[in-house]
């Protein structure tokens, strides 16, 4: 019994984890469909956004209001604005210029992207970390009769239902609305699309800004999650997510949600049974593994290599 | 079309708006358990309203600007000007590499001990990029984790050295041969994936490699690194005050001149050297083998590189591995310079760094990446002020140099093999 | 020395290739015709070691090389062409053949790096190869060059050439005609006959201009829709039914 509610408490602990880390795959995968490229400066995206959710909600406290759902979506709304205006200004300045380039240049540029978000939020907040309030408190506990009582927190379960809530409006704007049957459409063949008089740009820039909306959430909830957060924060969850992009197949949403999940699932299973310090080794293994033996991930298609 | 100007314009202003001011124009700080927000200087404030409007305004006359630029000719004297014929360039390189290493030998007799101090942290960023240049300039592939094959250099040293008391001259080979075999054992699976894919393998690799380090700690000292880790010596003599090993002379003592804490700083100095131009000259004595030859074929077709029995993972691996062996060179060196390791040496901006160099200098060209190495690690020494922009401005001349010069400032100029007219 | 069984290759839904055979004897030229799509490149693939086959057999010289890596094919005297000219654009002339004979020179690094004189000498044999064929397809004046720089006719000889230099056994054109004009296309003309006559080497050959096709072909084979449609000598295809009516209603 113990050990089965030891068990249990990981496995909610990696699917909520992991379910953030597909809030954030998104963005990866999205633009990988679209042009082909790894956003190298997605993780700085949704740092920046956990930083703008942590002045609004600062902010709002200082202005003397505290009832929490005010906070909640201000904040919320805040961040998601200044990242998308940041991944669409990103787009525009360091991927559009490069587009169609050899390979290595457009990620170069995004290397040379992320660095540069990294150090901006450094050098304009400093580069210690910074606590970040935990507005959703409390827990349902089982099995507390013994030693180890599991708890689900109304925090994870507001992540949970975050993330099942974002990826439903995703997938019905992608298969119900215009723009959506636009980024399908230039996905399968952007040439294609724009002979069409599909506006390309348009929908490129239109998948940045979502992948980067979606990144600011995953912000706020993690951000609270954690408890603190600070300018590097956003380069492992950066990697965390490519990982759980390319396992679940670059390109595929779905595919990013089981990624996501599978990934922090494996994470917190290492912690609890191995050691927290090695959960990074397992999720960089594992993204080596799955890159060697099936660089298609779980539900990608296959590519063909055009001669 | 100017009404649409005009709404593209104020569009890019308000954005500019967004990304900035809630990040600069709020600080936040820790008071206690609490986080105040504070506004941000006026003057702060200020430049962020005039950043808008410099956007604004360049947008609106985004195609007059362009077409102005355009009109300006290019300052780079090289742009309009004849090449030069191919053997007097090769001739007056190698006459200015030669007085730039003669130069190079005398140079640190005549400066402060910091100077040379820094220069040769120059010399090792020199052979780190030489090496990653090979991977990423000469055979395109982009390895974002090299800073762990410098790792493994300078922790075979310091471990070397900590349990077997082995010394510097004999570590430098082994420290390069195991950051090679490294490089051959990580390379070997991962480079048959796609360019982008090869990257994030290698980032993650880096990264595995520093986590473990770190986390290590009966064998490495975890975050607390390796510490007494030794000097160079020669031929026996030491550059310490007093000798520390049984055997060896002092090098004061032995020429009979006084103790001078200068000396051991030249002597290092000039090690590096050398090995900086034993790295330059391997290098491009390289280029002109059937193996460069072979590296540039895969770079620029490979499916036709293929097709003609060139084995992709081998002409790769023995990129990946020369790299990797050229920075545990630097790494062997560093440590011995350092005295004392830690992980905090063998970030992921390290790679990114020397990276930087390689793309700012130009991929390929051996002289363009030295110059730039040169560049990269004086000028924040220069201007302390400027130092901790020092990143930002990296981050952002990375994407201003993919965008307006992939090549470099100083592209590649190829070694061309001429031939010859048969009589 | 070549045959080809049955072979098939399917993409997803897709059989691009199916059932397809042909054989290519000593001092031949065999080619494969058939309408655009009609999947002779991908047989080429196959044949070159691109793609893995889905099934079938392909045997070099008596051994199976289906599936085995494309720079052991190569190796084994199987060497081939592009549709579209894949040159190495930004190495000169001459360093394009030195590229293609990597296997006959030295390439350990220490005898490199010290200059031993076998490396010399083969560095220097390779560089005389070089300079007979390049004598050979009429691009010796233009050696020092950049390959990218070439005209088209004189790149697709180059390619060519830079088949030559590995010593084939069994040469693939694919669509070595296509773009050139009605004279570049004669040169071609003697060019692969003479291949064929002087150096031993067999010829497979894609391509779309016919009177080349009727002209130098010892056997054609004709593929329509990944299907083989029909497989004899020149006049024989010329009279074929069903080859006249797969090309008649395409048109």
């Amino acid at each position: 019994m113990q050990d089965l509610l030891y068990f249990s408490q990981q496995l909610i602990n990696g699917l909520t984890i992991g379910s953030a880390y597909a809030l954030i795959a998104i963005g990866y995968t999205m633009v990988y469909g679209i042009i082909g490229m790894i956003n190298f400066a997605h993780g700085e995206i949704y740092m920046i956004g956990a930083y703008t959710a942590l002045i609004a909600i600062t902010g709002l406290a200082t202005l003397g209001i505290a009832w929490l759902p005010v906070i909640l979506i201000v904040a919320l709304v805040c961040a998601m604005i200044v990242s998308s205006a940041m991944g669409w200004a990103v787009e525009r300045v360091a991927y559009r210029p490069v587009r169609g380039r050899h390979r290595l240049i457009p990620l170069i540029s995004a290397i040379g992207m992320s660095i540069f978000l990294q150090n901006y939020v450094h050098l304009a907040q400093g580069s210690r970390n910074i606590g970040f309030p935990a507005l959703i408190e409390g827990s349902f506990q089982f099995g507390s009769e013994g030693a180890f009582a599991m708890s689900l927190s109304y925090m994870q379960i507001t992540i949970f239902v975050t993330t099942l809530i974002c990826m439903t409006a995703l997938s019905l704007f992608i298969s119900r609305s215009r723009t959506g049957r636009a980024c399908r459409a230039v996905s399968q063949d952007l040439g294609m699309a724009n002979l069409l008089g599909i506006d390309t740009n348009r929908i490129i820039s239109a998948t940045f800004v979502i992948g980067a909306a979606l990144a600011a959430v995953a912000g706020l909830l993690l951000g609270m999650y954690y408890g603190s957060i600070d300018p590097l924060f956003g380069f492992i969850a950066g990697l965390k997510a490519f990982t759980a992009a390319v396992l679940g197949g670059i390109g595929s949403i779905p595919g990013a949600m089981l990624g996501g999940l599978i990934l922090g699932v494996s994470e917190s299973m290492t912690s609890g049974y191995l050691s927290g310090e090695y959960k990074d080794v397992v999720s960089f293994g594992l993204l080596i593994l799955i890159l060697l033996f099936k660089p298609t991930g779980l539900l990608g298609k296959p590519e063909v290599e055009k001669i | 079309m100017a009404a649409q100007n005009l709404k593209h314009a104020l569009f890019c202003a308000v954005i500019t708006l967004i990304i900035s001011y809630p990040i600069l124009g709020f600080n936040l700080e820790a008071e206690g358990i609490n986080i105040i927000l504070n506004g941000a200087e006026t003057s702060t404030i200020v430049m962020v309203f005039l950043a808008a409007v410099v956007v604004f305004l360049f947008q609106l006359f985004r195609e007059n600007i362009m077409a102005t630029l355009k009109s300006i000719p290019t300052p780079l004297p090289q742009a309009n000007k004849e090449p030069m014929a191919e053997n007097k360039r090769a001739r007056i390189e190698s006459w200015v590499l030669t007085a730039i290493v003669v130069l190079a030998l005398f140079w640190p007799f005549f400066v402060s001990r910091g100077s040379v101090d820094l220069a040769t942290l120059v010399l090792i960023y020199i052979m780190l990029a030489l090496g990653l240049n090979v991977v990423v300039g000469l055979a395109g592939l982009l390895d974002l984790g090299y800073v762990a094959f410098y790792a493994v250099g300078a922790y075979t040293f310091a471990l070397l050295s900590e349990y077997f008391g082995i010394s510097f001259w004999m570590s430098l080979p082994l420290g390069a041969l195991l950051a090679a075999l490294f490089g051959l054992v990580l390379g070997f699976p991962v480079l048959r994936l796609r360019g982008d894919y090869l990257a994030i393998v290698t980032l993650g690799f880096g990264e595995i490699i520093r986590i473990l380090l770190n986390n290590w700690t009966s064998l490495t000292g975890g975050p607390n690194g390796i510490g007494g880790i030794p000097e160079p010596t020669l031929f026996g003599m030491e550059f310490g005050r007093r000798v520390k090993e049984e055997g060896n002379t002092s090098f004061h003592e032995t020429f009979g001149i006084a103790y001078s804490g200068e000396d051991k700083v030249i002597f290092l100095y000039l090690i590096s050297l050398v090995l900086a131009v034993f790295t330059a000259l391997v290098i491009r004595r390289f280029m002109r083998m059937p193996v460069g030859r072979a590296w540039e074929a895969l770079r620029e077709d490979e499916i036709a590189a293929r097709s003609l029995g060139l084995n992709r993972t081998a002409v790769k691996l023995t990129a990946f591995t020369i790299g990797a062996f050229f920075a545990g060179f630097a790494g062997t060196v560093f440590a011995s310079k350092q005295g004392f390791i830690s992980p905090e040496s063998f970030v992921f901006l390290e790679s990114a760094i020397i990276l930087a160099i390689v793309v700012l200098g130009g991929m390929g060209s051996q002289l363009g990446v030295i110059l730039a190495a040169i560049a990269v690690t004086i000028l924040p020494e220069l201007a302390r002020e400027f130092s901790e922009y020092r990143m930002l401005i990296f981050g952002a001349a990375m994407v201003l140099m993919m965008v307006w010069r992939p090549q470099g400032l100083m592209p590649m100029r190829r070694i061309h093999i001429e031939l010859k007219k048969q009589e | 020395m070549l045959e080809v069984q049955n072979l098939s290759m399917r993409f997803g839904g897709l059989l691009a290739v199916d059932q397809v055979s042909l054989d290519v004897q000593e001092h031949e030229i065999v080619s494969i015709i058939g309408p655009n799509g009609a999947g002779k490149t991908t047989v080429f693939n196959c044949m070159s070691g691109f793609y893995k086959p889905t099934g079938g057999k392909i045997l070099f010289e008596g051994g199976e090389v289906q599936g085995k890596p494309d720079h052991k094919i190569s190796r084994l005297g199987m060497v081939r062409t592009f549709q579209h000219v894949r040159l190495f654009s930004q190495m000169t002339v001459v360093e394009n053949l030195l590229v293609a004979q990597h296997r006959h020179l030295n390439t350990n690094l220490i005898a490199g790096l010290l200059k031993t004189p076998d490396y010399r000498k083969r560095e220097q044999k390779s560089l005389d190869r070089a300079a007979y064929w390049l004598e050979r397809v009429g691009l010796l004046d233009l050696a020092n060059r950049e390959a990218g720089n070439l005209a088209y006719g004189q790149q697709r000889r180059l390619e060519i050439a830079r088949c030559m230099v590995t010593e084939p056994k069994l040469l693939m054109l694919d669509e070595p005609a296509a773009g050139l004009n009605p004279a570049e296309t004669k040169e071609l003309n003697r060019l692969i006959v003479s291949l064929k006559e002087d150096y031993n080497v067999s010829v497979v050959l894609i391509e779309h201009d016919m009177s080349l096709v009727m002209d130098i072909s010892d056997r054609i084979n004709v593929i329509n829709q990944g299907r083989p449609l029909a497989c004899g000598t020149p006049d024989e295809i010329r009279q074929n039914d069903d080859v006249i009516k797969a090309y008649l209603g395409e048109a």
